[in-house]
């Protein structure tokens, strides 16, 4: 089951390679992560989207990275109420489709066309993942020529 | 006032209570080894730097004080790399510093320049990259505190060249704050009170005990709790010591190569109380199979530990010796006379055993007549594989910090090396180094450290010309092919000689109490080579991948 999870860690070089390299030492599956400073300048927040095959799993990624010197505090989200976002940059070929239609197809999500022209268009999109992957495949018939996501981050209510 | 990093670091080391340091120098170490040059620090100079790793590492295991080594950038560094990981394994304090080219070359491919950050963060506890002086006090003082308290480890703090010269104002730090490191040493009361409970209700209960006991000075809380609640106990292979095996309620080492009566009472027992130790593979043999009645109770330091591979009922994380204090106000004795009963049964009807061929001398033997002739009363080291297990079973071990032997990495090499530390830290103690002919080849280099440095281990070889424990293996799962396992030596009695040792060949068993005596004697560094058994083989053992009840020579 996938989970999304993250830490609050000391902002200092070196802790993405730990909290990386921990995952790849231990084999636990990594969807995606997403680090960024938080208010607080010393400390970052790294928002992961984890695979565990059972809850003791689960529990081993959580108290093993808790474990990490660098690591304060370590939230299991699924478990609360919380809001997920992604933010997808796309190229997609225009050639197949028009501005018009485009936005027909992004009627229910916060999307901004950056630019547009006759060959390509280039499009910000943000929105949970589950929308995502439904406008992603409407997309991907247009004819999708480059793609690049965050990954996850996720706030409790 | 202002203090070039490199003394800093060595004021630091000193207010740390840092009495002795192993290790070796190099060039990007040359300015701290100027300061050590004067400093009242003893400075142990190894033959090669993964010796003073595994020296650091028998220091701190014999003392329970932090250990320190230090090597030079690149392959100093890497050197270090199997001593941190046996260390790491089995959670040992340490303190490990090394030398790194200057500021501007890293990431450079610089000479003699390696990424050991990188390379040790998963063998360490932690470990920094000191690119800044004002950060090296608070570094160092942070790096001792992490490697001591907590579940131990070893921290490498890696300084470049040029910041062992700069100068800058220096204050050492009283005190260490750590906003992300707080570790749980006082045990949740409601948890202790459900064990208290699940210990009363039980009928076949087992204490089932690690080296966190022996780590945490928790040994007379746990044989007063054995005592209290009348319930026999088996150690883990880094737990020899933390119960008097001498005791009635001793079952002695479980797992692979545990005693018949201990890997039975587990497998029937209906609880089990472990308390800092880790449910590894070679105790738990076959995971599914494992205790299948049992309820687990599980006190440590470590969350991690918990649950990781087995279900634990009552998970409690705190410091052992906190925790068993807290235990055994509130514990009250179930009743066991049935299952002591049969237990003893078991220890008496099938205990551990060897067959004495009379053609040459018995490894077995050997390790009874060290324990004979020391009275118990020394600090046995051992290196890894058949030797460890012989000197696991057949000596009996009353006192913690007197069973030194790399558990968790299985570090052929480590234990003369370690023999040499641990007698630095205790020179009050007779000092054994239980080898075999093929791991004391690993660092046999030490020899000279040993010999310059009056540091007067007793080194005792079980000589069989094989690497034992493979062999075994290769007699009894791949049909006695032998690949590789013969292995020759040199004349160990001229070899010890030459490096200003004392060497004495051993041959007949009627000889073996006596050399041994004599080696305790001589003051100076003996080198014991006993030529035993060939074939003889560990027993009793549980295949790998078996439950461990399956054992081969346990319950006939």
């Amino acid at each position: 089951m996938k989970h999304i999870i993250y830490a609050l860690v000391d902002n200092k070089p070196g802790v993405l390679a730990r909290i990386s390299g921990l995952f790849s030492a231990r084999g636990f599956n990594i969807d995606s992560l997403a680090v960024g400073e938080t208010h607080d300048p010393t400390v970052s927040r790294v928002t992961m989207v984890v695979n565990a095959q059972d809850e003791r799993i689960l529990e081993q990624i959580k108290k093993q990275l808790d474990k990490l010197i660098d690591v304060m505090t370590v939230i299991d989200l699924t478990k609360k109420e919380f809001f997920e976002r992604e933010l997808v940059l796309l190229k997609l070929n225009t050639a197949k489709t028009t501005r018009q239609k485009l936005l027909v197809l992004f009627k229910n999500i916060s999307a901004k066309i950056l630019s547009y022209d006759k060959k390509e268009a280039i499009v910000e999109i943000t929105a949970a993942k589950a929308q995502l992957n439904d406008l992603l495949a409407q997309l991907s018939k247009i004819g999708i020529k480059e793609l690049v996501r965050t990954g996850i981050i996720a706030i409790g209510k | 006032m202002k203090k070039t990093g490199a003394q800093i670091l060595v004021d630091a080391l000193l207010k740390e209570g840092v009495r002795v340091i192993f290790g070796y120098p190099g060039g990007s170490v040359l300015p701290l080894f100027d300061v050590l040059y004067d400093a009242s620090i003893d400075f142990i100079l190894v033959r090669h730097e993964q010796a003073a790793a595994h020296a650091a590492d028998g220091y701190a295991r014999a003392t329970g004080k932090v250990g320190v080594c230090m090597a030079t950038s690149g392959p100093g560094a890497t050197n270090l790399v199997t001593g941190l990981a046996t260390a790491h394994m089995d959670s040992v304090p340490m303190v490990a510093i090394t030398g790194q080219v200057k500021t501007n070359l890293i990431g450079n491919d610089a000479f003699q320049e390696a990424d050991i950050t990188g390379i040790t963060r998963s063998i360490t506890k932690h470990n920094y990259l000191v690119k800044n002086i004002a950060e090296l006090a608070g570094v160092i003082k942070e790096a001792f505190h992490i490697a001591s308290t907590g579940r131990p480890g070893p921290v490498l703090i890696d300084v470049p060249v040029d910041v062992q010269m700069q100068e800058t104002e220096y204050n050492y730090p009283e005190k260490v704050c750590m906003r992300s490191y707080n570790p749980t040493l006082v045990p949740h009361s409601g948890q202790l009170k459900k064990a208290a409970k699940l210990i009363a209700k039980s009928r076949r209960p087992v204490i089932y005990a690690g080296g966190g006991v022996i780590i945490s000075g928790a040994h007379d809380e746990l044989l007063e709790l054995a005592v209290k609640i009348k319930v026999p106990v088996t150690t883990t292979l880094m737990g020899l010591g933390a119960f008097p095996e001498d005791n009635e309620l001793s079952l002695g080492m479980l797992g692979m190569h545990g005693t018949a009566y201990a890997n039975h009472s587990i497998m029937e027992s209906d609880l089990i109380i472990a308390v800092g130790a880790r449910f590894d593979d070679r105790v738990t043999g076959r995971i599914d199979k494992f205790a299948p009645d049992a309820k687990i109770i599980h006190l440590d330091i470590d969350p991690t530990a918990i649950s990781k591979n087995v279900h634990v009922h009552i998970p409690i994380v705190g410091d052992a010796k906190t925790g068993l204090s807290q235990l055994n106000r509130i514990v009250q004795p179930p009743d066991t006379r049935e299952w002591r009963k049969r237990v003893m049964d078991w220890k008496k009807k099938y205990p551990l055993q060897y067959k004495d061929t009379g053609k040459k001398i018995s490894p077995q033997y050997v390790v009874e007549q060290i324990y004979k002739v020391t009275k118990g009363d020394a600090i046995i080291c051992t290196e890894v594989g058949q030797n460890q297990m012989w000197a696991a079973q057949y000596y009996t071990y009353t006192r913690p910090r007197t069973w030194i032997s790399s558990g968790g990495l299985g570090t052929m090499g480590y234990g003369f090396p370690a023999a040499i530390g641990a007698k630095v830290g205790r020179p009050d103690k007779i000092v054994f180094d239980i080898a075999g002919d093929g791991s004391i080849q690993m660092n046999i280099q030490e020899l000279a450290t040993a010999v310059a440095n009056k540091v007067n281990v007793k080194i005792a070889v079980l000589n069989n010309g094989y690497l034992g424990m493979v062999r075994q293996w290769q007699e009894l799962f791949y049909k006695k092919r032998y690949s590789q396992t013969l292995i020759t030596g040199p004349d160990f009695v001229k070899l010890a000689e030459s490096y200003g040792a004392v060497g004495i060949r051993v041959e007949k068993k009627e000889d073996v109490a006596q050399a041994l005596r004599e080696a305790i004697a001589i003051p100076n560094v003996v080198f014991l080579d006993f030529i035993v058994e060939e074939e003889a083989n560990v027993f009793p053992m549980v295949p790998a991948g078996e439950a461990i009840n399956q054992m081969i020579g346990g319950m006939a």
